[in-house]
């Protein structure tokens, strides 16, 4: 029993089907070969931190299938399997810098997450006068401070640490890097607050809460997606900071940036301890950035859309 | 924000009692008496009249300190609930103000001065001489064009950044992991990819980059022998680490647009390229230009790549304005002709951008 098909697709109906298929495989090869611009550079970091002198003279890419992959790199840092349990100095060093970072980082961004909230509060909040500043201007201020560049500030604080005996401290640093991340604190909890509607307050202070515990108790939980957001931002800006790490420390408080970057000229160049150690240095981002992506997302969404 | 009176109205019954409110004034003033004798006799110390009585300015910074904390608690004390909501802005203020402030009016003074932090002499006020050797000096004025070069760039950029967001927003799988991806050049530092990309991957014997060029026919590619090509590569580079972030700026404004919005104008039978232009665009321009202009801020602090990459080279041809202020520090530790040098390119920026946003300003605005 022939059947015949008795309804046909059109010609043009299946010149759409193409061109959809088409408009399909573009799109994945755009993201496809875009994502590999992305990642490729980092794979090549951590690939070539387990590479000998002649793999990377001969440029091999793809571990066991080019190359034996060795501890060299790491070994010169002092963290492959056979040098973790001995004495190095290089591992000291790094791990020194590494915790200058860290604590840098960290503290920097508590203090500035802190000091903007409270201001973004209140001036979501209460109008203000300080001689002819208005809340308009105040906002205005802080969020100007974004445009200067830190090379204004660069040199003055180098003298005024001189003199202040702040120089090549974790301290001055700290208090240099909140100074950098606090405009855009402000900048995104000012979002965050102006969403939270006031009558929830109001209700609070009502129940004879004073303004300062209705803030910690009602509004910091609703808040604290952004400040988590706002915190991550800084993290990411005040941990890869060189700048001024380059000019205001020596030796005690050098951060990982300073390290990297102070490596490249001497000893010739050997490439794969500075893989190793590039490597370590962006390491702690990348797993909060895979992580923690929906909250840098967010953050740095928060001034856009108004 | 509200121009006139609280978002938050509250009445409360403030008993103040006059012993309180003198307290608070009292240790307000106090600690401010504390930090002009303090700040007084250290003066007199570096004069020599009296003993030193520290080899560093450490006591003045704390009385400083003291009087900021004693200033905050004398809020409470005097003005009772009107001095708790001061409180909420004046730590963040009061730090802003000492931390920028006040260098910024010392770095006005040093900027006028010959100060060479290696040399004896110490600081010698000398005048207009560095706004002169600044109008004759040929690497600035480079450099300053070099920012140009660099802010133009941001429209490649911003272009790159946008098709990408189009595409994470259209109907793809994995999306997550192609947004993770996309996201991560932004979490590395720059002097990191200064390293990995600029030393590594685009060493001319043996890095990949070359190694692909020369397979598909380029030759002899030396990416930081030729002025422009120089430039065209710290661009790259930089372009690199920052799209992510105008892309993912630009997404946000994206998903914010209604669906409904689209679904009309592809009713109306405006699709694919047209749809884009006269609907899309429109739309997103309010977010286009907050992000372009949050980007301009941070290219005009670009600094690490160069530095750590060409250093300037060749022959001034990548030099940023802040890489060569830090070169013109860390080679001849010059203070004084680096500040001024840095304090003139505040004054362009703050110009340019108050042009700029004045400019958006009137872009924004809807033309009906």
């Amino acid at each position: 029993m022939a059947s015949e098909q008795i309804f046909h697709d059109h010609e043009s109906d299946l010149g759409h089907k193409a061109k959809w298929f088409t408009s399909r495989v573009l799109i994945y090869g755009i993201l496809i070969v875009w994502a590999i611009i992305c990642l490729f550079p980092i794979y090549w970091t951590i690939t070539t931190s387990f590479k000998m002198a002649p793999d990377v003279m001969r440029g091999n890419m793809v571990p066991w299938l080019d190359y034996r992959p060795a501890w060299l790199g790491w070994r010169s840092l002092g963290l492959s399997p056979e040098t973790i349990g001995a004495e190095s100095t290089v591992r000291e060093q790094f791990l020194q810098r590494f915790f200058n970072s860290t604590i840098t980082a960290l503290s920097a961004s508590t203090l500035a997450v802190l000091l903007g909230s409270l201001a973004a509060y209140g001036l979501s909040r209460f109008s203000f006068k300080f001689g002819f500043m208005r809340n308009q201007d105040i906002s205005f201020f802080f969020l100007s401070q974004l445009i200067l560049p830190p090379v204004v500030l660069a040199l003055p604080f180098l003298v005024l640490y001189r003199e202040l005996d702040l120089l090549d401290t974790r301290i001055g640093l700290i208090l240099l890097y909140t100074l950098t991340v606090l405009p855009i604190v402000i900048w995104i909890m000012r979002d965050q607050f102006a969403g939270i509607p006031t009558e929830l307050e109001e209700a609070a202070l009502v129940d004879g809460l004073s303004v300062w515990r209705a803030f910690a108790t009602i509004i910091l939980p609703i808040a604290l997606p952004g400040m988590v957001a706002a915190f991550i931002l800084s993290l990411v800006l005040t941990w890869n900071e060189y700048f001024f790490a380059a000019l205001l420390t020596s030796t005690h408080a050098n951060t990982l940036p300073v390290m990297v970057a102070s490596q490249t000229g001497s000893q010739g160049i050997s490439w794969w301890s500075m893989a190793a150690l590039s490597f370590a240095a962006i390491l702690p981002l990348i797993v909060i950035g895979v992580i923690l992506e929906r909250f840098i997302i967010k953050g740095m969404a928060a001034g856009a859309v108004k | 924000m509200s121009a006139q009176g609280d978002l938050l109205h509250v009445v409360t019954q403030d008993d103040i009692s006059a012993q309180r409110a003198r307290f608070g004034r009292l240790i307000v003033w106090g600690s401010f008496a504390l930090l002009i004798l303090v700040a007084g006799v250290q003066t007199l110390g570096t004069q020599g009249v009296i003993a030193p009585i520290a080899d560093n300015w450490r006591p003045t910074l704390y009385a400083y300190v003291l009087w900021a904390i004693c200033l905050c608690a004398g809020q409470v004390l005097v003005r009772g609930e009107q001095g708790k909501r001061v409180l909420f802005v004046l730590p963040a203020t009061l730090f802003v103000v000492s931390m920028v402030v006040f260098p910024l009016l010392f770095g006005l003074v040093i900027a006028f001065s010959d100060w060479n932090l290696s040399s004896p002499d110490g600081r010698q006020f000398n005048g207009w001489d560095n706004v002169v050797q600044m109008w004759n000096d040929p690497f600035y004025w480079n450099a300053l064009t070099n920012m140009v070069w660099y802010t133009l760039a941001i429209l490649v950029e911003y272009t790159i950044a946008f098709g990408l967001a189009l595409l994470l927003n259209s109907q793809i799988k994995a999306r997550k992991f192609f947004r993770v991806a996309f996201l991560l050049p932004l979490m590395l530092s720059p002097v990191a990819v200064s390293w990995m990309i600029g030393k590594s991957m685009l060493e001319i014997r043996f890095g990949p980059i070359s190694r692909f060029l020369r397979e598909i026919g380029v030759d002899n590619v030396t990416f930081f022998g030729n002025p422009e090509l120089a430039r065209l590569t710290i661009m790259a580079m930089d372009a690199w680490t920052f799209i992510p972030f105008m892309m993912i700026m630009i997404l946000a404004g994206l998903q914010a647009i209604p669906k409904e919005v689209q679904e009309a104008a592809k009713v109306d039978g405006a699709s694919g390229w047209r749809g884009f232009w006269e609907v899309t665009f429109p739309l997103m321009l309010p977010v286009s230009i907050t992000a372009i202009l949050i980007r301009i801020i941070f290219k005009l602090k670009l600094a690490d790549i160069i530095i750590n990459v060409t250093s300037g080279g060749p022959g001034g041809a990548t030099d940023s304005v802040t890489s060569f202020i830090f070169r013109e520090y860390r080679d001849r530790s010059n203070v004084g002709y680096g500040t001024m040098l840095a304090m003139v390119y505040l004054v362009i920026i703050v110009i340019a951008m108050t042009v700029l946003m004045k400019l958006a300003d009137r872009w924004m605005r809807p033309r009906y």
